[in-house]
């Protein structure tokens, strides 16, 4: 693996306090200042964290064929617990299936010499599919396809097509041959190649093996961000089939076409590609819970809680792609971005409105090597609240659909049902609230808890474009404030539209946008207001009693 | 009257539904989801996703003096999801196999899941084979005749169906119900078929 585009960076943090806070929480201050304490930050979980610890995304690089996430030593200095509770996961996680089916069997039928005219598939299998993939296939030749901002490829080792965001993968091939040739040059004298910047593209590689992921861009995303991004969708790739059995199939056979088992998936890739582009979850490493009043959001929990089953693991209630309540086995950590992976599954497919679904799916930074399955369904029809049980066993459909049946009833018998119908009705809230003028948005994340609030993006940004030029604005300042090379705290940009403030420190991270008639002390005198208005806030806007089964 | 309630566990198998990417316009594959949507709640929705894993839905209905029941296993038909077919066929009463009688191909998927299921399915699995798409009739590639007479010699129902017109869904299911021998005579077999048989307490619940 020397061509790892991004070597693991060598995370030097001055207190070493990374570790997901341990409940101390006795002195959460009134009012939050630079110095506050990991674990203390508004937001913060009072009883220990739902996710996995991260550091927004120079943790995607980590590598992913442990059995476990990897953790650097300094995090889990504060876990004592961890060593066995890492022990007890491989342990009950060890009984997971590493093949979906008998995949991997067909493979080595498949394989076996003297069966060459079988080894490909007939076109049609391969094809990919306009009326699947709900969109028509563009002619590559076209300017239309030259003008996209933004193209992804995903190729494997023997240079053949895997997969193309525009386009038909057939007309790319040559495309990707050239991609292909590009990486294997390079590699040739021990480098690795990682961007190209030309005429205002970066075309920046990544390389996972067996697979080469490429992008093309014209948006002002760091390079570091759009390797970011492909990542995502080597993971996004990775939940579907897992790392073993990806790794298994290109060791059986070099050239295998990977789309005939991929088919179906181009939509659930092309969501997540969309979803990046206008939703901060991903830029952040982080997730927005739903605001609703801690009492109903108690009684969701406990709901939930009590509705468990032997086998099951995480037991999720989202609502778009914002998250409502989310219950895990003990010592068991979800990472976010196995929960973005998640959300985005769901919301890329409509299936999932009838009946109940019961699908594999690969938490690739939770355990790469095995799947889950998961159990998928709307409560009503007409809300917009999706339940989501994963469980160990794939035997277990009727167990975890009989937990289902039991949450339903307890938010019944709770009452708290119609409450949860109003707080859905308002799914964000404006950032009129807080009550600054010049303040238009902002998006406030709590490292300890890795979760993050921000309010709707309302006027100016009213268009798709202005709303994508907003994060683009946020990225730039995140990737400024995330610089490898030299870390900034605070970053005050202005901006002929708007002016942004951004704010990191151990605890949280900050960013804030202001109108362009404001000035830079009115912006650090808001900045105190809004902190003490997201405390105030915290117990709606943040879940701040993870509960556990 | 009498009503006994029936657990009948059908299984849609479904060939692969890979389409290929000719003129066509339509927005399924072969149209299973369409067949069960069609069954379950007497709906057709042209922009159908395809099913991720499988999904699964109940519909109960009154044949004659009785109660039946349908557990519904809709099943993905994308190759990756082909090796858990056996986890939902294992336990199944009966098989719908569809096919798009304007693709061949899919005509000739649909004769190795039969094989499959001839080999490793339940010994007494009522097959059903169902031709979907039999409003496209301009642009048939299997004829009807063919069809009968390979559904004939391995002793399996078959019916063009279509679910957007609503042609032959609910007659499929009376076939199959009718062929079905009852629970009392033919108990399901295992610790699968207790687990069957709570359920009919539960949704009597959730019904009422």
């Amino acid at each position: 693996m020397a061509a790892d585009v991004h070597k693991k960076k060598s995370w030097e943090v001055p207190n070493g306090s990374l570790a997901p806070g341990d409940g101390q929480h006795a002195e959460r201050s009134e009012s939050p200042t630079p110095g506050l304490a990991q674990g203390t930050e508004p937001g913060a979980g009072q009883e220990g964290a739902m996710f996995v610890h991260t550091r927004s995304y120079e943790d995607l690089t980590s590598p992913e064929d442990g059995a476990a996430v990897a953790r650097s030593p300094e995090e889990r200095r504060g876990e004592p617990a961890e060593q066995s509770s890492m022990e007890q996961i491989s342990k009950d996680f060890s009984e997971l299936s590493t093949q979906l089916t008998g995949i991997a069997l067909d493979l080595e039928e498949e394989m076996r010499p003297g069966k060459e005219g079988k080894l490909e598939p007939s076109p049609q299998t391969n094809r990919r599919d306009s009326v699947l993939s709900g969109k028509e296939e563009e002619d590559v030749t076209m300017d239309a396809w030259r003008m996209h901002r933004k193209h992804v490829f995903v190729l494997s080792e023997a240079g053949k097509p895997v997969y193309s965001r525009y386009g038909s993968e057939e007309a790319l091939s040559s495309t990707m041959g050239v991609m292909m040739a590009l990486v294997s040059f390079l590699e040739a004298e021990k480098n690795a190649i990682r961007s190209i910047h030309a005429d205002g593209y970066k075309v920046v590689f990544v390389r996972r093996s067996p697979l080469v992921l490429v992008a093309v861009a014209r948006t002002q995303q760091s390079e570091q961000e759009i390797a970011h991004e492909l990542l995502y969708i080597y993971y996004q790739i990775l939940s579907l089939l897992t790392w073993t059995q990806l790794n298994h199939i290109f060791q059986q056979k070099q050239n295998y076409d990977l789309r005939r088992l991929l088919a179906g998936s181009e939509r659930i890739t092309d969501n997540l590609l969309d979803l990046m582009a206008h939703d901060p979850s991903f830029l952040m490493g982080a997730v927005r819970c739903l605001p609703l009043a801690a009492s109903v959001r108690d009684a969701v929990s406990s709901s939930l809680q009590q509705a468990k089953a032997k086998s099951l693991v995480f037991s999720i209630l989202l609502s778009g792609n914002q998250l409502v309540s989310l219950v895990r086995k003990k010592d068991q950590f979800l990472h976010p971005i196995d929960l973005h992976l998640l959300f985005n599954l769901i919301s890329s497919s409509s299936s999932f409105r009838e009946g109940e679904a019961w699908t594999p799916i690969c938490l690739p930074k939770f355990n790469s090597s095995g799947f889950f399955h998961a159990h998928i369904s709307y409560l009503e029809q007409e809300m917009d609240l999706c339940l989501l049980l994963v469980s160990t066993d794939r035997e277990d459909f009727f167990t975890v659909s009989d937990c289902k049946r039991r949450f339903q009833e307890r938010l019944r018998r709770r009452g708290v049902h119609h409450a949860l119908q109003e707080a859905l009705r308002t799914p964000f809230y404006s950032v009129a609230q807080v009550g600054i003028p010049d303040l238009r948005h902002f998006i406030y994340k709590s490292k300890s808890s890795g979760l993050f609030t921000s309010p709707e993006i309302e006027a100016p940004y009213v268009q798709e474009e202005e709303k994508e030029r907003l994060l683009g604005l946020y990225q730039y300042l995140h990737s400024r404030a995330h610089n490898s090379s030299r870390p900034l705290k605070n970053i005050y940009f202005t901006g002929p539209r708007e002016n942004l403030l951004a704010w990191v420190t151990n605890a949280f991270e900050l960013y804030v946008c202001y109108s362009p008639l404001g000035t830079k002390a009115g912006a650090i005198n808001a900045v105190n207001k809004l902190m003490k208005w997201i405390r105030k806030e915290e117990d709606r806007l943040f879940i701040l009693t993870p509960q556990t089964y | 009257m009498q009503i006994s309630w029936f657990l009948q566990k059908i299984q849609f198998c479904l060939e692969n539904c890979n389409l290929s990417q000719t003129f066509h316009f339509s927005d399924t594959g072969v149209g299973k989801s369409s067949i069960v949507w069609r069954f379950v709640e007497d709906s057709f929705d042209p922009n159908i996703n395809p099913t991720i894993g499988a999904s699964f839905m109940t519909k109960t209905v009154q044949y004659q003096n009785e109660l039946h029941k349908f557990l519904i296993w809709d099943t993905a038909g994308q190759e990756r999801f082909r090796a858990l077919a056996p986890m939902y066929y294992r336990g199944s009463a009966a098989a719908i196999i569809v096919y798009d009688i304007t693709k061949e191909e899919t005509f000739s998927t649909l004769k190795n899941w039969v094989k499959e299921l001839r080999q490793h399915g339940p010994p007494n699995i009522v097959v059903a084979i169902a031709g979907n798409k039999c409003d496209l009739n301009d642009v048939r590639e299997v004829m009807e005749k063919d069809a009968k007479d390979y559904a004939d010699s391995i002793h399996a129902i078959f019916v063009e169906t279509s679910a957007k017109n609503a042609i032959n869904i609910n007659e499929l299911f009376i076939e199959i119900s009718r062929r079905i021998p009852s629970t009392d005579t033919n108990p399901p077999s295992s610790g699968k078929g207790f687990k069957l048989r709570r359920q009919p307490s539960v949704t009597k619940r959730s019904c009422c």
